[in-house]
């Protein structure tokens, strides 16, 4: 039942999804959730945010932002994990099972039912504002001044 | 003695009962929900955010709302909010030349890689009251251009490869955090610049002012300021990995400043710093001048006297939350204290009217 383990980076990159995903969206891909026990949470908290003086030195303490975590196990035994930005308890729970689920043989067909459709609407997202931001970039002109002749 | 007063529950009751009625105003009009503040006062969802010091729109949304669009009111409510949170963690320090720019403006180069992008700004707007937004309507969608999705990079990289500027010293020391342990003074620069980053806009704004106008004068140009989102990332143990949970808009500003030289320093320009959550260009402006003024003793500057320069000055003025509730516990019950001035001004008098008498 259990598939072999995805690599780290792949699973890195659907929990960012997941993460940086709006609760709606992932309850719009992903109606009905399989059965599945709660190891850990839903738990709401906050993770602080830093940055680093002068953009590359060393770090300083930002602000916090709010997390929700949760860690669950399919009745098969894969674990899944999430944590996600903002409260919203549905979110991380969904985030977690997503998770645990693309560790099991139905991963093929969850990349093309949730993380292409997640991965589309992210991409157009950006290329959106990026699209936005680039209208506003200024072209410079120089006027020519007569006496120079 | 201490005697304990009761009897104002009744009156507090009706009080909040007044104050629930008031923030709701004329029944008449159409309730504002937390949504529409989220998306149609963003800026002051993103000042709450940055001096609330927790990232979190729709909480920001709901504390103004329930502060009645006071501000201060709402920071107070976010800050009480956040000390109930489990800390899971801190991310790794964001990398903000990775980004996705919305605003990036250089006044120091005309041409630079990336270029100048204006973004949403109010800047060349002729402050002019717009009246077609008393009225309802639709906005016309803003033009697009084929964008560039690539990270644009810093200018200061620009200046630091001929040594024109001073480098920043690298480090992955823990930072301190004055949400944790009390502040101490002299405090490093990374726990000044978290105390200016949650400090008022509007402290920081004329402490920056000060300096201008000669003050402690640092002479800044902005270097690049820009705004867009990153991500945030977190180590979890159990996963041996980090991931990301989710992206922050950030406003970042690195001001140059001219610099002839100190008994320590060659002549070269340094710098000012300044990151601050939410679209907040005033503030992190205002910020990379306080930041840069209180580097006079590492740079080897004089002090002048000037308050932007004076670190117990700035930072422990700066939180709008601490000033306001020492200000504000003033006008709470201080009958027992004012009772004894009282007595204490009635016994003075007896006293110096006795001794003119004695004297006459």
């Amino acid at each position: 039942m259990i598939a072999a383990p995805p690599a780290a980076e792949d699973r890195q990159r659907w929990m960012g999804l997941f993460a940086r995903a709006t609760p709606a969206q992932l309850s719009d891909l992903m109606k009905d959730l399989p059965a599945h026990s709660v190891l850990r949470g839903p738990e709401v908290g906050a993770v602080m945010v830093r940055g680093r003086v002068g953009g590359t030195g060393q770090p300083f303490n930002l602000g916090e932002m709010t997390v929700t975590r949760c860690t669950i196990r399919l009745d098969c035994g894969t674990v899944g994990h999430a944590h996600v930005q903002g409260r919203d308890k549905s979110h991380a729970l969904r985030a977690a099972v997503l998770d645990a689920l693309l560790q099991t043989d139905r991963a093929e067909a969850l990349r093309a039912s949730v993380l292409a459709p997640l991965e589309a609407a992210e991409a157009a997202a950006r290329q959106q504002r990026a699209a936005k931001a680039a209208a506003t970039k200024v072209e410079f002109f120089t006027l020519v001044r007569g006496e120079d002749k | 003695m201490y005697v304990a007063v009761k009897g104002g529950e009744r009156a507090i009751d009706a009080a909040h009962a007044w104050l629930a009625e008031e923030r709701r105003g004329d029944t008449s009009v159409a309730e504002l929900s937390t949504v529409q503040i989220r998306e149609q006062l963003s800026l002051a969802v993103n000042r709450v955010m940055a001096e609330g010091s927790l990232y979190d729109p729709d909480l920001a949304a709901l504390a103004i709302k329930q502060a009645r669009g006071d501000l201060i009111e709402a920071i107070f409510l976010i800050r009480a909010y956040r000390t109930t949170l489990p800390r899971f963690g801190a991310s790794i320090p964001v990398e903000t030349a990775e980004m996705a720019v919305s605003r990036r403006i250089s006044a120091t180069f005309k041409d630079l890689p990336g270029g100048q992008i204006l973004g949403p700004t109010f800047d060349y707007t002729h402050r002019l009251l717009d009246f077609k937004l008393a009225a309802e309507g639709q906005v016309p969608e803003a033009p697009t251009a084929p964008a560039r999705l690539e990270p644009v990079p810093h200018v200061m990289g620009m200046l630091g490869r001929d040594g024109l500027i001073q480098s920043e010293a690298p480090g992955e020391e823990t930072p301190p955090d004055l949400t944790r342990e009390p502040m101490e003074l002299p405090a490093s620069r990374p726990l000044r610049l978290q105390a200016i980053t949650r400090g008022d806009e509007g402290f920081i704004l004329s402490m920056a002012y000060s300096t201008q106008r000669g003050y402690g004068r640092t002479h800044a140009f902005v270097g690049e300021l820009r705004i867009g989102t990153v991500a945030v990332e977190l180590d979890i143990p159990e996963l041996g990995f980090a991931v990301q949970i989710g992206e922050v808009e950030l406003t970042e500003c690195e001001t140059v400043n001219q610099f002839t030289g100190s008994r320590t320093e060659p002549p070269q320009f340094t710098r000012g710093y300044g990151l601050v959550f939410g679209q907040t260009e005033r503030k992190a402006i205002a910020m990379s001048l306080v930041d840069r003024a209180l580097r006079w003793k590492e740079l080897g500057e004089d002090f002048t006297g000037a308050p932007a320069q004076d670190e117990e000055f700035v930072l422990m003025h700066a939180d709008n939350i601490q000033a306001t509730g020492f200000l504000e516990h003033i006008k709470l019950p201080h009958y027992v204290d004012f009772q004894a001035e009282l007595e204490l001004v009635r016994k003075l008098r007896r006293e110096a009217l006795a001794s003119r008498e004695a004297a006459e």
